[in-house]
């Protein structure tokens, strides 16, 4: 009893001891400081959405819906139609999700399935290298050494394909350059693939190692485990990745506004020039200083803010629930 | 697979027909092929970056506190305003968001369990992580350049409203891997939660925090996008953070992509080397923190 009341005795009366029912001050403080670090998240995204709206209401009184939502973009004569740019990011991001996600999950399978692990890191840091070379580097290199060369494929592709039912109208006739939707999909592809790979080779991870050896020992070949095993249970996962290799190239702006021509046309031709959201916004802005035009650009921004959060959404939706699911299972 | 599994449940040893083993190597041919793929473009645009900027790169090209007009050619001036803008701008950014990032990421595992909003400041700040980078340039232009003007500090906040939710996200990502065997023999000592967190937890993560901070500041120093509507563009040194328009090597290299000049391309080829090593940089720096810790750890 005696040694009890000494070391109760010893301990003063502030101190921090789990049971007592009142935190100390600077415990508390600390636990508000993480909260509001959290909150800055919510805030900010909230923010975007407000001031960002708040600053292209004009575009959208002046212009009405239909004028919004027309195809004439025309700044001298304050027509700001945006159809020709949600057009492009649409084209140029399609190209660039129908390359990049064979190429990804190709590399996601052979980096889970095929290669072993002492070789599969070298090939992951030769990914995250191709993350890291910046967006301008990829413009600067498009403009000035891509697009001058393909430009020659190009014309003979197109010149080789007029008169094809089908792949004439995508591929073929006039107008072919260097600068176009086709070089701005081919480069986003490349500035998507690392993210959809990396994503894709985490949801391949998860199919569990016994469903893998139970195809295998069924006398199934690598390729037969992968059709059987592996996709039933990633293909969702897949699915939710190259979703958010889409959200990217469709914001993707600096090499897009290098290389796809800048001018807000409506074709279906590929090899001609055209233009997208983030790439008329960054290109154009300087130029647009008051008004109007300075508010239908902040508007294209908004615009292209709630499509990349809506897909993004969905894509973490989808990943979230089959990682879950396979975790479960 | 349909037809067997309905059949008598026969185990079939043969080894794999002709047909089936040569679909099987096409499999593997054409995964090796899309690595190819990927690889042709990285190391074509890494050998132009390097064949064109290397000649341009010297002492006075990197440090020189003027950038000459387009025309003249890339032994005139230097592009050291641009340089001092990327660093400065860059550091400033990563300041104000790696410690807010730590803290959101702290929140989320230490704090917030299984609570409604931690769920929530989880999930949105891997929504933001998605949120196209000129979205942010165009926030900070709307809420801060409109009232107070173009300057460094504007760019610092884009570049930091970018980096916040990765740091937040591999901070959570870290801690999560902290064992709670560390956190229950500290609360057994009588330590505080802020005590147990700063002391225990953090250290024990530090590896993978500051190896995760690193990549952000990497991705963010290459951004060009948040600048264009923050910082502008100036030709000589502003060494002024917080008043006065800016520039940095993105920009620098945006502006100068387009031009006839060679001087200008040559100028923006210098750049450009000089921008992949820095992200380079950061990225090997963060290797090797998480290769040394990992070693510590084991």
């Amino acid at each position: 009893m005696s040694v009890a009341t000494r070391a109760d005795s010893a301990i003063p009366a502030e101190s921090a001891s789990p049971l007592t029912k009142r935190r100390p001050f600077g415990d508390r403080s600390f636990q508000v400081l993480c909260l509001a670090a959290g909150l800055l998240v919510l805030v900010i995204l909230v923010l975007i959405a407000i001031s960002m709206t708040q600053q292209s209401t004009t575009w959208f009184t002046t212009q009405g819906w239909s004028g919004v939502f027309s195809t004439d973009w025309d700044p001298a004569h304050n027509k700001f139609g945006a159809v020709p740019f949600i057009y492009g990011t649409l084209v140029t991001s399609a190209i660039a999700i129908v390359i990049a996600w064979p190429v990804s999950v190709g590399i996601a399978l052979l980096l889970t399935e095929v290669v072993p692990r002492r070789f599969s890191r070298p090939i992951v840091y030769v990914i995250d290298l191709l993350a890291v070379v910046p967006s301008v580097v990829w413009g600067l290199w498009g403009i000035l050494v891509l697009a001058p060369w393909l430009q020659k494929i190009y014309q003979d592709i197109a010149s080789g394909l007029t008169g094809v039912p089908v792949l004439s109208t995508f591929f073929g006739g006039e107008g072919v350059s260097g600068a176009s939707f086709m070089t701005a999909g081919l480069i986003l592809a490349v500035m998507i693939t690392p993210i959809v790979t990396s994503l894709s080779r985490e949801v391949i991870a998860t199919v569990p190692t016994i469903d893998r050896e139970g195809a295998y020992a069924l006398g199934a070949t690598r390729w037969e485990m992968i059709r059987g095993a592996v996709w039933p249970h990633s293909q969702a996962g897949v699915i939710g990745a190259v979703l958010l290799g889409l959200g990217r190239a469709m914001g993707e702006t600096i090499a897009a506004a290098l290389v796809i021509g800048s001018s807000p046309t409506i074709t279906t031709h590929l090899f001609s020039t055209g233009y997208s959201m983030p790439a008329v916004i960054a290109n154009e802005f300087g130029e647009a200083t008051v008004g109007v035009f300075r508010a239908a650009l902040i508007g294209m921004g908004v615009l292209l803010f709630v499509i990349t959060i809506i897909i993004n959404l969905s894509a973490r939706a989808i990943v979230g629930r089959s990682v879950r699911r396979a975790r479960g299972a | 697979m349909m037809a067997i599994a309905s059949e008598q449940p026969t185990v079939d040893l043969r080894e794999p027909s002709g047909w089936r083993r040569t679909k099987n190597q096409i499999a593997t041919v054409g995964m090796w092929i899309a690595f190819v793929v990927m690889l042709v473009p990285l190391g074509f645009v890494l050998f132009t970056v390097i064949a064109k900027g290397a000649s341009a790169i010297t002492w006075q090209f990197l440090t020189n506190s003027n950038i000459p007009v387009n025309v003249l050619p890339v032994n005139y001036g230097g592009i050291g305003p641009a340089v001092y803008g990327t660093l400065v701008i860059t550091g400033f950014a990563a300041l104000l968001a790696i410690p807010l990032g730590v803290l959101g990421g702290v929140y989320i595992n230490e704090y917030g369990g299984n609570h409604v909003l931690a769920r929530v400041i989880n999930f949105f700040a891997d929504v933001m992580t998605g949120v196209p980078s000129i979205i942010m340039g165009l926030f900070i232009f709307t809420i801060w350049v409109l009232h107070f003007g173009y300057s460094g500090l504007a760019g610092s906040f884009a570049l930091a409203c970018l980096m916040l939710p990765i740091v937040i996200r591999s901070t959570y990502e870290m801690l999560r891997l902290v064992p709670d065997s560390l956190r229950e023999a500290s609360y057994a000592l009588g330590a505080t939660k802020a005590r147990v967190t700063v002391t225990v937890v953090l250290p024990a993560a530090i590896g993978g925090i500051v190896s995760g901070a690193l990549l952000a500041v990497a991705r963010a120093a290459g951004e060009t996008a948040p600048l264009i509507f923050t910082i502008l563009t100036v030709q000589s040194l502003n060494k002024n953070l917080f008043s006065g328009a800016n520039t940095a090597l993105s920009t620098l290299i945006f502006q100068n992509a387009t031009q006839p000049y060679t001087g200008a391309q040559a100028r923006a080829w210098g750049s450009a080397l000089t921008l992949i090593a820095i992200a380079f940089i950061l990225m090997i720096a963060a290797r090797l923190v998480t290769a040394r810790f990992a070693r510590y750890s084991q």
